[in-house]
């Protein structure tokens, strides 16, 4: 049934598509200043932000900087990981979900949160220093993106939501 | 090694140097290069995560939460990094960070023989530095 309720809801609506890429903010509430999300080859298919007084960059270089940031971390993590024995060289392209990952970090002026699906969707919330787990809301907006973006029959794979 | 609260230190010089490197039980091997590697690493990181910033005046990353870990850094004025990795959720990693600086100050910035921005090869930093997480192992245990 619900099945049913999430494909007709689609069809209903088509054009309407970026109408429920609107929740995930308000959904968060009033913290969530700043939304990526990217794909397994780096292309940024959503950006949006709501709270941003510092912008040092243009919008492609700090896109190409957030990727940057979030592969590095990734090859970090799983190389510094204590617990795992088996652990492979620093600097290889790890595949989604291959070694430990990390999903937030926080320094004194903001919070990051981080997902990433078997498909290499990487999802990046950021938020105010002092909130707290947000890994609930990020798998929230990965069924939305799953619900409207992927079953939209008008989506071509990999190119920007809109 | 009934409860490994810390698992590793590390100390980056300003230019992201490992200075000091000290494994305290994890698991799998990890060789000179590969500290080395990773702790330059760690001081780019923190430098581009002050520049993604979407509010001015950041300092860079205190903390990262992964699956298996904790990383809590912490950053002096003169840019000496100090990191540790702990298990999830392990407390008082702040003061314990602030505890270690203040022991680098008294016992390596003040050696006569070290010089600075160089490895730390001190021993009663050494000596001191044991002490301290034996202590603060002891505190978790009786908590």
């Amino acid at each position: 049934m619900q099945f049913f309720g999430g494909s007709s809801l689609t069809s209903v609506a088509p054009e309407a598509s970026p109408a429920p890429a609107a929740p995930p903010g308000t959904g968060t509430g009033a913290n969530a200043q700043v939304l990526y999300v990217f794909n397994r080859n780096g292309v940024c298919l959503l950006y949006r932000e709501w709270h941003r007084p510092l912008r040092t960059l243009d919008p492609t270089q700090d896109h190409k900087l957030m990727f940057g940031l979030l592969f590095s971390l990734r090859s970090f993590t799983a190389k510094i990981d204590p617990i795992t024995a088996e652990k492979g060289n620093l600097g290889v392209p790890l595949l989604p979900g291959q070694g430990c990952s990390f999903y937030s970090f926080k320094t004194n002026t903001y919070k990051l949160n981080f997902m990433e699906s078997p498909s290499g969707i990487k999802l990046i919330l950021i938020t105010h220093p002092r909130t707290g787990d947000q890994r609930d809301s990020l798998k929230h907006i990965y069924n939305l993106y799953v619900e409207y973006v992927v079953k939209n029959p008008l989506y071509t794979s990999g190119t920007p939501i809109k | 090694m009934a409860l490994a609260a810390i698992y590793s230190l590390f100390i980056i010089n300003k230019s992201g140097g490992l200075i000091y490197y000290k494994d305290y039980g994890s698991a799998g091997r990890m060789d000179t290069n590969d500290s080395l590697r990773l702790a330059s690493l760690w001081h780019s990181m923190h430098a581009i995560s002050q520049q993604l910033s979407p509010i001015p005046g950041c300092t860079g990353i205190d903390l990262l939460q992964a699956h298996n870990f904790d990383l809590h850094c912490f950053q002096s004025l003169t840019g000496t990094k100090i990191f540790v990795v702990c298990e999830t959720g392990a407390q008082n990693m702040e003061t314990l960070l602030k505890v270690i600086y203040e022991l680098y100050t008294d016992f390596v910035l003040k050696n006569p023989f070290y010089e600075i921005e160089m490895p730390i090869r001190c021993e009663l930093f050494d000596l001191n530095l044991t002490q301290v997480i034996q202590k603060d192992r002891v505190a978790l245990l009786g908590r």
